[in-house]
């Protein structure tokens, strides 16, 4: 459980992060969701410890990080991509860090495998790619085996397998239970992973909730629908309330009505669909849309 | 928070039982928290490549500078005044390879620090040990001890090598010697503070390029400032110099000039230790206020 009350931190000038307040709960992916530069890593490191707010606290299982008396059995961190010396192995990089943390060498090993770097251990992390410094990074923050962990930004300039098991991984860590915080600029890799929402724009929160709210809420319901029958189907549509933009040969947008609603009509008409999706992209820009609002609609009354 | 008994992969495990729940351990003393930063730091300087080149390029160059230093020396013996000759110190003089060997020792020194803060390590670190200050004297007992040893076999080699050089051509010193012993082993001495001191200045600057032109800069531009100094102010300032310090803690006796612009051997290591904790208390001060 991670609790953020009244965070504020500034940069010379520039606020960073002003009055944030949230909880990360456990068991479950909290998916930390704004655009780039709306504070989201300045928030994270501050919940680590490794930046002072200018006001406000953070606290990790109701204590601060400083006061954790075994820091990394407590809590596992993924800030940076870069976060190792070049010329160091991966091995050397983690036995360094599990002495420090009081960790049994065996848990070097046995995070070496889940990470599936067990075969480049001795190699310069320096000669590592952008997925295996974040495979590393992972393997850090999994070191003590910790029931809270953050992630910032872990599929950064990682392929599309790579992706997909870091989404795996995330889930599976929530399921057992931990409380796991993972950033990211995209809603549509949040929607694949996070049950739980913490948005800010510039600073400060815009919305927390729970996903499904969160669509509910700010997607546009806007979907593609193909099928060989699309008129049939789009007079049902428009029966049914909603409106029907043609998309081209065989294809409509419908809006609206829900993706779940439109499958039903389908059903109900006997129409075969060959493509039923939410519009990922009209997300992305309702979603970028509503965080600077709410940020300029707030930075103005301030 | 305890999960349930699993046996495929994360729930099991070093930090678990049989029953795949959380081994308990009660909080750690701090002498075992020194002791794990301790095992940290030491892994850690051993594991990249830049420890080996620095210490080698230390001893390579104390050794290297002192064999011309000597050989030139012996070169020219017959051309030296009388004056000369009689203030001759063959032990100070082959232990002239130490002012450069130091260089390579300090930017070792710094990087301990810096090289963290440019790679980003540091936060690994502080994560693992968040109480700062232990990262940092941890980090100095590493450095420290290393480079005693390393200062320490510099200086001896570098003495006896510049005694067989000079030997059959000029008067040659031994241990036995009155204040032959101090002032070799205070040339090592002298290293291994002088190394604190640039790891100190690496944790106070944290950017390798300046913190190393800091330590150049203590270490070869203060002469030259204070040789603009007005005379009175001259000598005194001078006192004060590390380089000034380190020429008479490895000289066995001082020329009548040298002596009246410098402390005592042991005076002016003091002050050498003193300048080295007071850069390493304004560092952990730094450390425990500023963002990582």
């Amino acid at each position: 459980m991670i609790q953020v009350r009244g965070v504020t931190k500034r940069y010379g000038r520039v606020t960073a992060v002003e009055d944030l307040s949230f909880d990360v709960p456990d068991g479950r992916v909290t998916g930390f969701l704004g655009p780039n530069g709306s504070g989201k890593s300045t928030t994270m490191r501050i919940i680590v410890g490794l930046d002072r707010p200018d006001a406000g606290s953070a606290l990790v299982d109701g204590r601060p990080y400083r006061d954790l008396p075994w820091p990394l059995r407590e809590v596992g961190a993924l800030l940076d991509a870069r976060g190792f010396h070049p010329g160091r192995s991966a091995r050397r990089h983690l036995q360094a860090l599990a002495r420090a943390g009081g960790l049994p060498a065996s848990r070097v090993e046995e995070v070496l495998d889940l990470v599936g770097l067990g075969a480049v251990a001795d190699r310069r992390a320096g000669t590592f790619s952008l997925g295996m410094g974040q495979r590393l990074g992972i393997a850090a923050a999994l070191l003590g085996d910790p029931p809270t962990l953050l992630f910032d930004e872990p599929v950064n300039g990682l392929d599309p397998e790579g992706i997909r098991w870091v989404r795996t991984l995330l889930r599976r860590l929530a399921a057992e239970g931990r409380c796991v915080l993972v950033s990211s600029h995209l809603l549509a890799e949040m929607a694949l992973t996070a049950d739980h929402l913490v948005v800010v724009g510039r600073g400060r929160l815009v919305a927390e909730t729970s996903m499904a709210a969160f669509l509910e809420q700010y997607a546009p319901a806007r979907v593609r629908v193909a099928s060989p029958e699309v008129d049939r189907l789009a007079r049902a549509v428009l029966g049914a309330g909603g409106r029907v933009e043609p998309a081209g040969e065989g294809r409509i947008v419908v809006s609206g009505l829900h993706a779940a609603a439109i499958g039903e009509l389908a059903h109900a008409e006997g129409v075969v669909l060959h493509e039923l999706s939410p519009d990922q992209a009209g997300l992305e820009e309702a979603f970028l849309q509503t965080t600077a609002q709410a940020a300029e609609y707030r930075g103005g009354a301030a | 928070m305890n999960g349930p008994a699993r046996s495929d992969g994360l729930l099991t495990g070093a930090l678990r039982d049989a029953a795949g729940r959380r081994r308990a351990a009660s909080p750690p003393s701090l002498g075992e928290r020194l002791g794990r930063a301790l095992a940290a730091e030491w892994t850690k300087f051993w594991s990249v490549r830049s420890t080996v080149v620095a210490l080698s390029a230390t001893v390579v160059l104390s050794l290297a500078i002192d064999a011309l230093a000597t050989a030139t020396e012996a070169a020219h013996w017959h051309q030296q005044a009388p004056f000369s000759r009689l203030t001759f110190d063959p032990t100070s003089l082959s232990l002239t390879g130490l002012l450069f060997g130091q260089l390579a020792l300090g930017v070792l020194g710094v990087l301990v620090v810096s090289a963290e803060h440019g790679t980003g390590t540091i936060r690994g670190t502080y994560l693992a040990v968040p109480q700062r200050w232990l990262v940092l004297v941890a980090k100095a007992l590493v450095f420290g001890f290393v480079a005693l040893v390393v200062g320490e076999v510099c200086a001896f080699a570098a003495f006896f090598l510049g005694q067989a050089i000079l030997h059959g051509t000029t008067p040659t010193a031994t241990l036995a010697q009155p204040g032959v012993l101090r002032a070799v082993a205070g040339g090592g001495l002298y290293l291994c503070v002088l190394g604190l001191l640039a790891l100190g200045i690496g944790a106070c600057v944290r950017h390798s390029a300046g913190a190393i032109s800091t330590f150049v800069g203590v270490l070869f531009v203060l002469p030259l400032i204070d040789q603009a100094l007005p005379s009175g102010l001259r000598d005194t300032a001078a006192k004060f110099l590390p380089a000034t310090i380190g020429a008479a803690m490895t000289a066995v006796r001082l020329t009548p000039e040298q002596a009246g612009e410098a402390f005592s051997p042991w005076v002016g290591f003091g002050l050498l230790c003193a300048y080295a904790v007071a850069v390493g208390l304004l560092a952990a001060w730094l450390a425990e206020r500023r963002d990582a």
